[in-house]
């Protein structure tokens, strides 16, 4: 390799840090305002034209914050913990291009690659709540490698299925086949294609993608998941003790992660770079289209996720793991199945969509029922009860009892 | 292969090694032997083994390290932060040397051609992987499943005392 390169691949690196940091400053309005109108009020106003300062600000005054090292924390963890949080997510911003020749580094195993250091974002939890000396720090960071480690198995499950149909792990490949009029990469998809072309996988694995973005949330703790530093019962689980700009670097990285996830949905499930709109004669046209394509869809699913964020409350500990292994992990084996079973008889292509439509359906309504059980049973005891009270009332009217007979009856009766 | 690129992640492996060896406090010490392996892996990056490579991170540096961590979170809290020599060390310097010797030997003793420039690509290692290597493939897979089904039961017993 020669030097040039190797400062180039530095600029790259710097170039890509300012534009995740920027993006990230971003996000942070985004979801203040975002929930704000989602609550009915207005979000930051003050600094700046709609708020638009509030992340300098935010940013300012966390780094200006002092740094405690708790005296019993293990000073080298307490440390180092943040650096292995972040080096990873933003190690996987390295391979995910943001049109089909602006990548710092098209990685032949791309998704292989994002899977692999993804991982180690689990220990960099677990090594900060370990090395902080607190015990809502190792709560949460037993929780957060329990959650991790269980929501990791659908992504990479949901991901094998997506490499399948695109016969490829390069994430070029896997956006570009998306696209109509794509040669074969291997001729054994050349059947397989005439089914497939011109569709974004989202409409070919519906499931797969609410399998992906569900487990995605789970991966990053966005709110719904966010049990391993949930405030209200382990106060922030890992990041505790942890203040000023180490706070921020985990801060930083959750933003990534999120980032991250909406981009892999664009990329892997909405067609990436591709539009209805895209001119191919001059290429900075055609890559500064792509981008702004991939950069709206992006947002997109990031706008998504703070909607859930806004309309979902936070699941229980044993609720998480129970969705996780009784609904997500058999669902995202049976979308390998249903890919599996559609490639080798070669059916149209619509035929998996429904596959997949009706099994999400169909696992939707009964995690429908179970979740509306105990509301159902309230209104139906409730109900039952009504009856009860009101039959008595009519008769005391007539005979004039006691008024206290109705409820008790209500009670042993329900 | 890049020299100098090889000489820091070799010196990063054998430190990586050294600190584990070396370090009293067994978190740090785990800590170390991730340095260790992810450079491992940043070797096999060096030789065009990116699947390798890959597998490393993921497998070493996520799971067993977390599961390593895991096991000293959970079992050694009281004795946690200081580790007391083992009176076997001199049996461990002589066995460490003795595997490095039989590893070293049969090395020299026939040399591997010289590789190929780039790596065989995903495709045919899986292909490999499925047709010529079928069989240990699924053993594997079968040790693991029995793996499994062996931590089920034995956490099963635990739940049942209570």
């Amino acid at each position: 390799m020669r030097i040039v390169d190797f400062f180039l691949i530095i600029l790259g690196l710097l170039v890509l840090f300012t534009a995740l940091s920027v993006v990230v400053l971003s996000l942070t309005w985004l979801e203040r305002k975002f929930l704000g109108r989602l609550q009915r009020r207005l979000g930051p106003n003050r600094t700046g034209p709609m708020g638009l300062l509030q992340p300098v600000a935010d940013a300012v005054k966390l780094v200006l914050k002092e740094d405690i090292l708790p005296s019993s924390a293990d000073r080298a963890i307490f440390w180092v913990a943040p650096l292995v949080v972040l080096v990873p997510s933003f190690m996987l911003w390295v391979t995910i291009p943001a049109a089909e020749n602006l990548v710092l580094r098209n990685v032949d195993m791309g998704l292989f690659y994002i899977i692999a250091f993804s991982v180690i974002t689990i220990l960099g939890l677990v090594l900060a709540g370990w090395g902080s000396a607190n015990k809502y720090g190792i709560l949460g960071g037993l929780r957060s490698s329990a959650q991790l480690i269980s929501y990791e198995i659908p992504v990479i499950m949901v991901v094998i299925a997506v490499a399948m149909m695109a016969q490829s792990l390069n994430l070029i490949h896997i956006t570009n086949f998306q696209l109509p009029g794509i040669q074969s990469i291997t001729p054994e998809t050349a059947r397989l294609e005439a089914g497939i072309q011109n569709v974004p996988f989202a409409v070919l694995q519906p499931l797969g993608m609410v399998i992906f973005l569900i487990a995605g949330l789970a991966e990053v703790g966005r709110t719904p998941f966010d049990i391993y530093f949930a405030e209200s019962e382990i106060v922030g689980g890992p990041f505790v003790e942890y203040s000023g700009a180490h706070w921020s670097v985990f801060f930083l990285a959750e933003y990534m992660n999120t980032f991250i996830i909406a981009a892999l949905t664009a990329l892997l499930f909405l067609g990436g770079w591709h539009g209805p709109f895209n001119p191919t004669s001059p290429q900075w046209l055609e890559s500064l289209v792509g981008v702004v394509w991939f950069l709206v869809k992006t947002y997109f699913v990031i706008l998504v996720i703070f909607w859930i964020r806004g309309t979902f409350p936070r699941l229980r500990i044993d609720q998480l793991m129970a969705f996780a292994w009784q609904v997500v992990v058999p669902l995202s084996f049976a979308n390998i199945l249903i890919t599996g079973v559609f490639m080798y008889y070669g059916w149209p292509w619509w035929s998996l969509t429904l596959m997949s439509l009706t099994l999400s359906s169909v696992i939707g309504y009964l995690i429908y029922k179970h979740v509306t059980a105990p509301a159902r049973k309230v209104a139906e005891v409730y109900n039952r009860r009504r009856m009860i009270e009101r039959q008595p009332r009519r008769q005391a009217g007539r005979q004039s009892s006691g008024p206290s007979a109705g409820p008790e009856e209500a009670v042993s009766g329900g | 292969m890049s020299e100098p690129l090889f000489v820091i992640v070799a010196i990063l492996t054998l430190g990586g090694g050294l600190g584990v060896v070396a370090t009293r406090n067994v978190v740090h010490a785990a800590l170390f032997l991730l340095l260790s392996l992810v450079s491992v892996a940043g070797i096999y990056l060096l030789v065009f083994a990116e699947f390798l490579a890959l597998v490393q991170v993921l497998i070493y540096g996520g799971a067993i390290i977390i599961v390593l961590i895991f096991a000293i979170m959970l079992t050694r809290s009281q004795e946690y932060p200081r580790i007391s020599d083992n009176p076997q060390w001199p049996l461990a310097i002589v066995a460490g040397l003795a595997v490095f010797g039989v590893l070293a030997a049969s090395f020299l003793w026939n040399l591997p051609p010289a590789s190929e420039p780039e790596g065989p690509g995903l495709a045919k290692i899986g292909e490999s992987l499925f047709t010529k290597w079928a069989v240990p493939f699924e053993v594997v897979s079968l040790v693991l499943l029995v793996a499994l089904v062996g931590a089920i039961i034995i956490a099963g017993r635990a739940g049942d005392r209570e």
